[in-house]
């Protein structure tokens, strides 16, 4: 059938091109065509896996053998091995969706729920306001892009040890003494949940010039015959004409940051590890996906086919968003 | 690069009030960078003292050196750690995923396509997600604790060979086939013509790359499990949740261990934000 192939798209691009052509002359212009285009094929395909083959054998290696694995062990009770026995069909997967994982999964929604919105609306006013201005608009940019270079450890340390520090030289707290209120215990006490103020907190300011830059790249494609066009026609600056030019303008800048930055809420685990988690273990409230499965395999119980279970759950729903995302922006398209 | 009309030019209240905003806005992200560098040159008393006050009453430059000489906190060790992994990736990544690239834009093979495929449906699931998986295979070849452990599974990211792709589907054609036909083959169309006509996309990945590369910390963590194998983020982090914190001691280490990347920062911006703007990746 393979072989068949390009004589099939060749007969099918004589068709269109010569349609008085002869069948006998058709004939032996694809026996030729063939033998050359199966010379070529061997030819070719040394110099194609010498580029891609180095990169190719390490993908299949390290990215699709241990999803492979892990959807094997998902099946099985793996306590502290990687070649179990007792297969216990879908139980893992049973036990994912009704224990604690599946709070993990509510945990990150309702990060996700504040963290979306707030990256978002601030990514976007700071683009604006950045793209608008003619004086120092590189210094502004830089300042906001600059928390990129941190890492969510350092970020977490200031947050936990300065910022938010429970006791009374912590800055919030200083900042609340100074208004007659309280310190209070950011990180320690679930009620009232004080931390998702910390959490939210830090990763907006690690996050939120790197969107930034992708609105402003965004706005810059934006044609200055729309808005000149705007003009023309009476619109007022300010807000009519980002609401009616603008922001339509950005419409696939829009849908890739609020996507990108729900999968980024997906995979939260840096900030959490270290803002919430001690030397004796995490607490049970603000635990997201990831830190649970950290725990549940990496920990005492080295539960790896639970583990793989709510691994390949979570994979699963971010392959969803991830599809969705490419519906909507046409990502892996030829060209 | 101003893309308003004259008439749709906010007014001076407009700009003064934009300026004004823009400003304190400055000062709130700069601010915790400049606690890390307050914080870390103060000594124990004045970070704890029930007085809160901008500046420290001195400076103690010998915080520094107190960190590299301190016995229980391994920190020269995790830095060059850090710098070894962070070097090794990009450089790894640069070359497997460009060649990978290169290949699928540029040589005509049958089963190409399904071989990118292969590669885009990685895309869907980030490596962070699949990292018990993966400690589970690293660790039965016997790489934890290793350097191999940390550098080797980073080096197979799907989106760079994507970009890479997408990127050498845009460049100029007439230039490879010029080099085709005085006798060069793919490679040395690939290494004579488009890589030296290719440094700033190179180098915004590479800075994407370094960045990622530095800062990570869930996979660090999970395969650095012995204190000669931590980077600086897990020493970090290993301090940060003890039960007896040396607070200006750790943001010393916070310093010391975001110096190379403002430094990398300040000095590769454009080509960070270039690649940023154009991949929408973050390492």
């Amino acid at each position: 059938m393979r072989k068949q192939r390009p004589l099939r798209a060749f007969r099918a691009g004589a068709d269109r091109s010569k349609p008085m052509s002869s069948p006998g002359l058709e004939r032996s212009l694809n026996r030729r065509d063939l033998s050359s285009l199966r010379l070529q094929t061997s030819a070719r395909s040394a110099p194609f896996w010498l580029f891609v083959g180095p990169f190719l054998i390490g993908l299949l290696i390290f990215s699709y053998v241990p999803i492979g694995w892990s959807a094997y062990l998902s099946f099985f009770d793996a306590q502290g091995t990687v070649t179990p026995d007792t297969f216990v069909g879908l139980q893992n997967y049973a036990d994912m969706l009704t224990g604690p994982f599946a709070q993990s999964l509510l945990t990150f929604s309702v990060f996700a729920l504040f963290i979306v919105p707030l990256t978002f609306a601030l990514a976007l006013g700071l683009a604006v306001a950045v793209n608008r201005i003619r004086f120092a608009r590189a210094f502004f940019r830089s300042v906001f892009f600059l928390p990129t270079a941190c890492s969510y450890v350092v970020a977490a340390m200031v947050w936990k040890l300065s910022l938010f520090s429970g006791v009374r030289f912590g800055l919030a707290n200083t900042v609340l003494d100074w208004f007659g209120h309280d310190p209070v215990a950011w990180l320690s006490n679930p009620d009232p949940p004080w931390y998702w103020l910390v959490l939210v907190t830090a990763r907006l300011w690690l996050q939120v010039g790197f969107y930034m830059i992708l609105f402003i790249a965004g706005l810059q494609r934006i044609p200055d015959s729309l808005y000149e066009a705007a003009y023309v026609d009476g619109a007022r600056p300010g807000w009519q004409v980002f609401r009616h030019i603008t922001f339509p303008q950005l419409r696939p800048t829009s849908i890739a940051v609020l996507l990108l930055s729900l999968i980024a809420a997906y995979q939260a685990f840096d900030e959490f590890y270290n803002l919430l988690g001690t030397a004796r273990g995490y607490p049970d409230f603000g635990r997201p996906p990831l830190v649970y499965l950290y725990y549940l395999a990496l920990g005492q119980t080295q539960d790896y086919g639970h583990g793989s279970a709510g691994a390949l759950i979570l994979a699963l729903l971010i392959a969803l968003v991830t599809l969705l995302q490419g519906r909507l922006l046409g990502l892996g398209r030829r060209d | 690069m101003d893309n308003q009309p004259v008439g749709l030019r906010p007014s001076v209240l407009g700009t003064v009030l934009r300026y004004l905003a823009l400003t304190v806005a400055a000062l709130v992200f700069l601010l915790p960078f400049y606690l890390i560098v307050r914080n870390g040159l103060s000594t124990e008393a004045d970070i704890t003292s029930p007085e809160w006050t901008l500046f420290p009453s001195s400076l103690h430059w010998e915080n520094i050196t107190e960190l590299f000489t301190d016995p229980s906190v391994p920190m020269a060790h995790a830095l060059w750690n850090s710098l070894v992994i962070a070097v090794l990736q990009t450089a790894g990544q640069l070359v497997l995923g460009s060649l990978c690239g290169y290949g699928l834009a540029r040589i005509p093979y049958r089963h190409a396509n399904k071989i990118f495929y292969l590669i885009v449906a990685t895309l869907m699931v980030p490596a962070a997600v699949t990292f018990v998986p993966s400690f589970v295979l690293v660790s039965s070849l016997g790489w934890v604790s290793s350097l191999r452990g940390l550098v080797i599974p980073g080096l197979f990211a799907g989106f760079t060979a994507f970009m890479f792709r997408q990127y050498f589907l845009s460049f100029p054609r007439e230039l490879e086939e010029a080099a085709r036909i005085d006798g060069l083959g793919y490679w040395g169309a690939y290494w004579r013509i488009v890589v030296p006509n290719s440094g700033g996309f190179f180098a915004a990945v590479a800075v994407i790359q370094f960045i990622g590369s530095w800062n990570s910390f869930l996979w660090p963590l999970v395969i650095g499990q012995d204190e000669s194998s931590w980077t600086v983020q897990v020493a970090m982090s290993t301090f940060l949740t003890a039960q007896n914190v040396n607070i200006h001691e750790l943001f010393v280490a916070a310093a010391v261990g975001i110096v190379p990347l403002v430094l990398i920062f300040a000095l590769l911006q454009r080509y960070l934000v270039r690649g940023v703007a154009e991949t929408g990746i973050k390492g």
